[in-house]
């Protein structure tokens, strides 16, 4: 038994699927690299989130291709994907669960917990860096100042 | 088959034959994965509600734009850790490699790319500790947050709390691939695969090392990019 078990995987997954493969994922990250850059700075929202989508979609491939190639899953027997791949999908469901969650916890504040929106609109200035910003901090008016003690109170 | 019989006459499992046609070890070592998995998807899930549940987060290209020997206020944002996502592919490259040497019985490949693995995993555990370093130094640790968010607003510790607890313990599991790969690269060396005629060893080591590449990939896209 133990013989046939070593040499059941042989077929399939080759040199030139290994280079084939690494090729795939390079390209899949630099692609992932060039939405990055471009996400820099990016005004439109609704752009932002698309390209995020994009992202994670492209992460999923990368996923997919290390899991069945490199890790060799999708060359194993059908009943062991199964049993890999099946629980997995309850992440689904937890990642639909949790992330609606947080949202209509953000939400729930936002128009319940006037102390929580009034945090997130007050701007702060800028930490000193080395002393270079510690002049402007200085000249900024009182009111910046007594929130910025207020949040720091806060943590 | 006798097994096949039995089967039919008791309706139960009776062994025998193995279905999934994997050893034990391996089997076993997906299991684990599957596993381990479920930390670290349970760990970014946690990240990703904490963050939904906030008006504002640092903004990643504003926090991650330091490079080594890089001069002081060098705006580079996302290069190093694109250099940190090559090594990890191509250690993982390396180690397919080395899993396919053994298939091949060929000692000299699989300990070639054995070395050459170890070197990428010791390079990436290299790169991070450099960005903690760098991290702390501009006063990044659990518990405190020196970054603002992107709207200029006072940002909490989750950032902080999450980025090290979950690289953290994505470098530990590459910390304890490296291990596992220096006792293969021993093993190997000490002929020991060549006694038992197999190097199905190198494979269940080849199984931890990919998914550590494989939790890299959506740590990377979590925290740098998204």
């Amino acid at each position: 038994m133990s013989h046939t078990v070593g040499h059941e995987e042989t077929h399939g997954g080759g040199t030139s699927e290994i280079k084939k493969v690494t090729i795939i994922l390079s390209v899949l990250t630099i692609i992932e690299l060039v939405l990055g850059f471009w996400m820099i700075g990016m005004e439109s929202e609704g752009l932002r989130l698309a390209v995020k989508g994009t992202i994670i979609i492209l992460m999923l491939a990368k996923a997919f291709y290390i899991v069945g190639y490199f890790m060799h899953l999708k060359h194993e027997i059908k009943n062991l994907i199964m049993t890999i791949v099946v629980p997995l999908a309850l992440f689904i469901w937890f990642i639909i669960a949790f992330l609606a969650d947080g949202n209509s916890f953000r939400n729930l504040r936002n128009t319940y917990d006037p102390y929580f929106k009034e945090q997130s609109t007050i701007k702060v200035e800028k930490k000193a860096h080395g002393g270079t910003h510690g002049a402007a901090a200085s000249h900024a008016d009182s009111t910046t100042h007594e929130s910025k003690e207020a949040v720091e109170n806060k943590h | 088959m006798a097994t096949t019989t039995t089967a039919t006459t008791t309706k139960l499992w009776g062994g025998g034959k193995s279905p999934f046609n994997v050893e034990y070890g391996k089997l076993m070592m997906w299991y684990f994965l599957m596993s381990d998995a479920f930390t670290f998807g349970a760990f970014l899930i946690s990240y990703g509600t904490i963050r939904f549940s906030t008006n504002g987060w640092p903004d990643p290209n504003e926090v991650f734009k330091s490079f080594p020997f890089a001069p002081e206020g060098m705006n580079a944002p996302l290069v190093f850790v694109s250099i940190m996502t090559f090594i990890l592919i191509i250690s993982s490259v390396t180690m397919v490699l080395a899993v396919h040497a053994g298939h091949n019985m060929d000692k000299k490949g699989v300990v070639k790319n054995l070395v050459w693995t170890i070197i990428g995993g010791l390079a990436f555990l290299g790169c991070q500790a450099w960005e903690w370093n760098h991290l702390h130094h501009e006063g990044a640790w659990w518990g405190s947050n020196p970054f603002l968010n992107a709207d200029g607003t006072a940002s909490s510790t989750n950032f902080t709390n999450y980025f090290f607890t979950i690289t953290g313990f994505h470098g530990f599991h590459v910390f304890s691939g490296v291990i596992i790969n220096i006792v293969m690269l021993i093993m190997t060396l000490m002929d020991k695969f060549e006694q038992r005629g197999h190097y199905l060893m190198i494979e269940k080591a080849g199984l931890y090392w990919h998914f550590v590449d494989l939790v890299w990939v959506f740590v990377f896209t979590c925290f740098y990019l998204v």
